[in-house]
């Protein structure tokens, strides 16, 4: 013990000022050349910043809705609902969650509504949804926009990203580029 | 075929193609050769002997490495605790966070200090940027301190007779200078130019679309994500792990950061093979591991792709899966792939909630970390499985009625003993912890976030995933309160050092001892038979342990939804 803890001493503070001074300082200049200097992707929209990796409250029929999120979208926080699969109160939620979807949106019926659209993500901030979520809400958009259900079709399908270099992982849309881009039609 | 499947095909595939070469890196790191970054770290690591006073040539025999290892480790719990229950007041806390309470700090500062992260606070308000860099630094030195133990055992494996096993402090820090710290670099870099965040700046507000105020947490993420993985230790740096979107932005850092945290487990049984020149046992060993691995991965994909039975009845469009608790850029397939590989590793950073995965999923997860044995974390994976290997020559030894032996050293009644002792540690652990938590349901019921059977596994993962220094959980459980930081926090460190002396000792005892030649009588040790075996034994204590349990929870609630 004796022998051992002058050196351990020693050699922690070495390696604090190491790992956690010097190794930091380089990533954080290696990020100085990133998209927005490190501080997170931004889009500005009329004078008002969004960050685009971070999902937002989409409540209303005139936009696209967001996923259901355990942390209203207040990225202050995360984290998802942890709820269980067999879990009744879960459930009734989320039968309530289906429910309300068939009321906003008349001419839909139950099963073409993806689980996704009524299951929170593990964030609670998925700036995602797939492009049959944002398909299936087609109608209700043009309706209130008083658009032709293939405007807003075609403005889906360019914003839809596909999978990674066309081979690996899911195809997505992210809400919030979807709904500023349904601003900007008029 | 399906781009999700490819996707983690590809994942899996590139790790392992770059695994072989990086565990030749490693072995040459270890053995002393001459390596690419001689120029830049000789002159670093030499500075810093000299600092602090030490003899990096000096030999030290196997209790003289333990007591250098379990000395530093202590040293890094104590200051950690001070941070913590300072951060408050001390610089670097832009959104002004409380300290922690002593409860807290005494288990955050342990499951870091043990590389396990089980962290019973979240990111954005628990923790001031100061306490995020000392936990980043934790995150190097802990993994470094299993690297080093299983460099230990590789130079006592040698087929010699010595006490003199390398330098503990050397062996430590070159694990963190020179494998560490090289991939973390390349790993945050990828990440930094993705949209993970580093700056120092605290939380932003924004106004979003719809004209709501929401706070937007930033911070150094993107350096100690990148730790993170590479060093299994798995904590995150905002509440949601890597299912937050800045902590990982899309499936190109998904991929990068599963990558980051297999690489070095799998790096490191190749480099077993080349640094005691034993190419056919690597592959006996890797063969086991992702066996093992694929066992448990195959049915847990299926699952989650299956979805909510409770769900599908509602006559809604299923077909995306279980998707409460997951994220739409990385779909089901990836986030029942990455939910195994945290687990069988013990890094246990999440992309999705385990809480809300299908019943089986969850017990394939609690299984992972149960058996300890595929792939694990830093270093610590090859000396858990090493204590199998123990095992199973010594059974497989009197099967056919051939002395133990393994690498030409006899195995005996003591080392037999220590693997004993270390391989049922693990199980009293899990199974004593959970049936304390249930024993007092006036305590523990109140933190269960879910009523039955899936209450209890939330029980019985949080002991599991503090056994195995995992840290991942169900994280619905409140566990926030003296009960579980220190019952979980006791568990942690027993969990850490004695799988950790354990098998140190057992090669120690075992470079001791004369080396038989290797003859036609010998036990074939790197034979696809023997690989068979040391999987039965491994299954064998895992179903006898851990089965009873497990269907007090998971299986019952899979039964129950049917």
């Amino acid at each position: 013990m004796k022998t051992n803890i002058f050196p351990a001493i020693k050699l922690t503070i070495i390696t604090l000022v190491f790992f956690a001074g010097v190794y930091t300082a380089v990533i954080w200049g290696v990020a100085q050349l990133a998209p927005n200097g490190g501080k997170g992707e931004v889009v500005t929209v009329g004078g008002k910043k969004y960050y685009t990796n971070i999902g937002q409250t989409f409540t209303q029929d005139k936009y696209f809705y967001s996923r259901p999120s355990a942390v209203d979208y207040n990225s202050a926080g995360s984290g998802g609902s942890n709820k269980g699969p067999s879990n009744p109160d879960y459930l009734a939620t989320v039968q309530a969650r289906i429910d309300t979807f068939l009321v906003h949106n008349p001419g839909v019926e139950k099963k073409e509504i993806p689980v996704e659209l009524v299951t929170a993500s593990g964030s609670g901030l998925d700036p995602d949804i797939t492009s049959k979520s944002a398909l299936v809400q087609v109608k209700r958009i043009a309706a209130i926009r008083k658009l032709s259900p293939e405007t807003v079709e075609q403005l889906v399908a360019k914003n839809t990203e596909g999978p990674l270099l066309g081979m690996f992982g899911p195809e997505k849309v992210n809400v919030l580029k979807l709904n500023i881009a349904l601003d900007e039609l008029k | 075929m399906n781009t999700e499947l490819l996707g983690i095909i590809a994942m899996f595939a590139i790790t392992v193609a770059l695994a072989i070469p990086f565990g030749k890196y490693i072995a040459k790191v270890y053995a002393g050769d001459k390596t690419l970054l001689d120029p830049v770290f000789n002159p670093i690591e030499k500075l810093f002997y000299r600092l602090s006073g030490i003899d990096a040539k000096a030999e030290m025999n196997w209790k003289q490495h333990m007591f250098a290892l379990l000395t530093i480790n202590f040293v890094w719990f104590l200051l950690g605790m001070f941070v913590l229950m300072n951060q408050g007041w001390l610089p670097l806390n832009p959104d002004g966070n409380p300290s922690q309470t002593a409860d807290l700090a005494f288990n955050t500062s342990i499951s870091f200090v043990v590389n396990c992260n089980l962290q019973h606070y979240s990111g954005e308000s628990g923790v001031s940027y100061l306490s995020q860099l000392f936990l980043m630094f934790l995150q190097f030195v802990t993994a470094g301190t299993g690297l080093a133990a299983a460099a230990v055992l590789f130079i006592a494996l040698k087929d010699r007779t010595t006490d003199k096993l390398g330098n503990f402090y050397n062996l430590f820090l070159k694990s963190c200078t020179r494998i560490l710290l090289p991939v973390s670099i390349a790993i945050a870099v990828i990440l930094v130019f993705n949209g993970t965040p580093m700056t120092f700046d605290g939380k932003d507000t924004i106004v979003n679309m719809q004209g709501d105020t929401v706070g937007v947490s930033t911070g150094p993420a993107a350096a100690f994500v990148a730790i993170k993985h590479v060093g299994t230790n798995g904590g995150g740096f905002f509440g949601a792990n890597s299912a937050h979107p800045l902590e990982n932005p899309n499936y190109l850092t998904n991929m990068t950061e599963m990558f980051a945290q297999m690489i070095i487990p799998l790096a490191m049984v190749f480099a077993f093979g080349y640094f005691l020149k034993r190419r056919k046992m690597t592959w006996m060993i890797f063969g086991v591991m992702t066996i093992g691995f694929l066992v448990l991965t195959v049915p847990t994909i299926i699952w989650e792709n299956a979805g909510n039975p409770a769900i599908t009845a509602m006559g809604i469009d299923n077909s995306s899966g279980a998707m409460e608790g997951k994220e739409v850029r990385f779909g089901t397939t990836a986030s029942a792939f990455w939910s195994i590989a945290t687990t069988v590793i013990s890094t246990g950073s999440v992309n999705s909630m385990h809480d809300s995965t299908m019943p089986l999923s969850g017990m394939m997860q609690m299984l992972s970390m149960m058996t300890n044995a595929f792939y694990g974390g830093c270093g610590v994976g090859i000396l858990n499985f090493f204590v199998f290997i123990i095992l199973a020559v010594f059974i497989s030894g009197l099967m056919v009625g051939r002395t133990p032996e393994f690498l030409g050293k006899k195995i005996e009644a003591r080392e037999m003993k220590i693997a004993m002792i270390v391989a049922l540690f693990h199980p009293l652990l899990i199974l004593a912890g959970t049936a304390l938590a249930a024993a007092f349901p006036e305590i523990t019921a109140p933190n269960l976030n879910n009523p039955g059977f899936h209450g209890f596994s939330e029980m019985l993962y949080e002991y599991t995933s503090s056994s195995a220094n995992n840290g991942s959980g169900f994280e619905g459980l409140g566990d926030n309160n003296p009960w579980w930081n220190i019952t979980t926090g006791f568990v942690l460190i027993l969990s850490r050092f004695l799988p950790i002396v354990g098998p140190v000792a057992i090669a120690g005892l075992m470079a001791n001892k004369k080396f038989i030649p290797e003859s036609a009588g010998t036990l074939r040790t790197d034979s696809g038979t023997f690989g068979i075996m040391v999987l039965a034994v491994i299954v064998i204590i895992t179903a006898l342990s851990f089965f009873p349990a497990l269907t007090l929870g998971p299986i019952a609630e899979y039964f129950s939804m049917r």
